[in-house]
């Protein structure tokens, strides 16, 4: 009787310990993660819509949102034609040092947001090692968009990386190989055949990257400059900002919309996963 | 048919060399430079503060309770996803995941909203006298939150490749469900434990944004990102040369991590690498 009940397929769980996991895993969820994000959404709540409404079209609200989200999107653009390109180099290419360059891509994970944000900043500063240089022919980095993007480029290309390699090194050479035999050249082989493939892992990469970006704090304040007037303040330090002058309205209704954008990038990033997964169970 | 793709080869390495130096490896030399550009005493002086000291006190706490509990949790959670099926699966697995992509500064906002003094958990909290917000434990929760997912992350491919086989046999001859994970599922998932458990601390020990809107007072509850971050608001020019060298103490750890992943990676892909000989034999 035992021994048909395990064999069959009428009870999957043989493995003792379900209920004590599952308990166990939601409780941890729930006390940490949802119930204090949920007190975000009820305490929005509590806002009247007149109010919600004054608060994210304020104008310092609404210009954070498109700094925020327009350099999110071209640093995760940037992370996603050099994170190509580095991935590619990793994986097809044998060059000295190169398990070097492949640990130091993960430094961005490593290094403490702050200590990026202070470096970078004095970096790119007029008196910096790079700013320096670009301030002779006319580009300014800290304290302007240009400098939101550099560190959000920064944060964001391990994600592009780390998604895109794995796929790459399962990718058999032969394809580019046939498509070079029949004429194509390099690029074209790369574009039309090469590329498709990669389609989802650079979706989810540019995914990850954006969400990172839009949600970045440490290592994008001290380069950004948080001025007003030249919209260089991102919507992270607006939250920061309203909370320390004790605005929990404000704070909650920009934190809100925030939330809503990352939870829609994880969905778009799980839906993808999903049916990549799909597609090549398929195969 | 190689010959042709040779400069491709070049150019490729060489924007890939430049973009790592430039964007990588130059940050963490300047860090290293800056610090030590006042010399080597005003170095040490600037690292054994009062303040920076007790940061450092307030950040260990905060790591080694946020590795406990997401160690314990990750072990927990990645059993029961990989080892069970259930309805709803994957829209857990997608709730694990959920730190990953919420911006730290909102996890800081989410406690307050729910300890702090707006909060509707604080009539209790006053009730049993317990302070959360600009406290330790609103420190360590918050360093929880952010590192929430770094263990179970790293170890749920891993009992995924394994497969389930050995402790449903396991089980059915009798095995108790401890047992069954402390002689089967451990040994499999030593390597990606251990991997996942110094990303958790990697990652507890920088945190900022979250951390920056639960605590307020330093010398108490600032955690090292916080000093720096104070250090170099107050602009003198000899804080900034603290601040870096504060930020030097992290940079060091950073390294480490950044050698420790590419052994842990290299041991893991090489007994990853004998199984599937194994299995293809």
């Amino acid at each position: 009787m035992k021994f048909t009940a395990a064999k069959g397929k009428s009870n999957p769980r043989v493995i003792p310990g379900f209920g004590l996991t599952l308990g166990t895993t939601l409780a941890f969820l729930s006390l940490l993660i949802l119930i204090p994000l949920a007190s975000v959404l009820v305490y929005s709540f509590s806002l009247t819509p007149t109010e919600f409404w004054e608060i994210l079209l304020s104008e310092s609200v609404v210009w954070s949102f498109v700094t925020t989200i327009g350099c999110a999107l071209i640093a995760a653009l940037i992370n996603c034609v050099f994170g190509t390109i580095l991935a590619w180099t990793l994986v097809r290419y044998d060059f000295p040092f190169k398990r070097l360059l492949d640990g130091l891509i993960e430094l961005p994970f490593a290094l403490p947001t702050a200590v990026a944000g202070i470096t970078l900043s004095k970096l790119f500063s007029d008196q910096g090692f790079f700013g320096a240089p670009l301030a002779r022919i006319g580009i300014r980095v800290s304290y302007t968009h240009l400098g939101i993007i550099t560190a959000m480029v920064f944060i964001g290309i391990p994600f592009v990386v780390r998604t895109v390699q794995p796929v790459l090194s399962k990718l058999d050479p032969q394809f580019e190989e046939a498509a070079y035999c029949l004429g194509a050249s390099p690029a074209r082989s790369f574009f039309r055949v090469v590329l498709p493939e990669l389609r989802p892992a650079l979706l989810t990469g540019f995914g990850l990257a954006l969400a990172r970006g839009i949600g970045e704090y440490g290592s994008v304040i001290y380069i950004a400059g948080n001025s007003a007037k030249e919209h260089t303040q991102v919507s992270s330090y607006i939250i920061m900002q309203k909370l320390n002058y004790l605005d929990y309205e404000g704070a909650t209704a920009v934190a809100l919309v925030i939330l809503i954008l990352s939870f829609g990038l994880l969905l778009f990033t799980n839906i993808i996963q999903i049916r990549q997964a799909r597609r090549t169970g398929m195969r | 048919m190689r010959k042709q793709s040779k400069t491709g080869k070049i150019v490729l390495i060489t924007i890939s060399t430049l973009f790592v130096v430039l964007m990588l490896v130059i940050p963490l030399i300047s860090v290293i430079a800056n610090s030590l550009s006042k010399g080597l005493s005003f170095y040490l002086q600037s690292i054994t503060t009062k303040t920076v000291l007790s940061a450092i006190k307030v950040t260990l706490i905060a790591t080694g309770i946020a590795l406990l509990v997401n160690t314990v949790f990750g072990i927990i959670a990645s059993w029961l996803l990989t080892r069970y099926e259930f309805k709803g699966k994957q829209v857990l697995a997608a709730l694990i995941d959920i730190p990953f992509s919420v911006s730290p500064v909102i996890a800081g906002l989410s406690y307050i909203m729910m300890f702090g003094r707006m909060g509707w958990a604080s009539p209790l909290l006053e009730a049993l006298d317990i302070k959360i917000v600009f406290a330790i434990p609103g420190v360590v929760l918050a360093t929880i939150f952010v590192t929430f997912p770094f263990v179970s992350r790293e170890i749920i491919p891993v009992l995924n490749a394994v497969g389930k086989d050995e402790e449903e046999a396991a089980a059915m001859m009798g095995a108790k469900g401890f047992t069954i994970f402390r002689k089967i599922t451990f040994p499999h998932i030593k390597w990606a434990l251990i991997y996942g458990m110094i990303l958790c601390a990697a990652r507890a020990l920088g945190e900022f944004g979250a951390v920056n809107a639960l605590s307020k007072t330093r010398g108490e509850t600032f955690t090292l990102p916080l000093e720096i971050d104070a250090l170099y608001l107050s602009g003198s020019s000899d804080s900034i040369v603290s601040a870096f060298a504060v930020s030097s103490l992290l940079v060091i750890v950073a390294v480490v991590i950044l050698v420790l992943r590419s052994i842990f990676e290299y041991r893991g892909r090489k007994t990853q690498n004998t199984k599937e000989a194994r299995v293809e034999d």
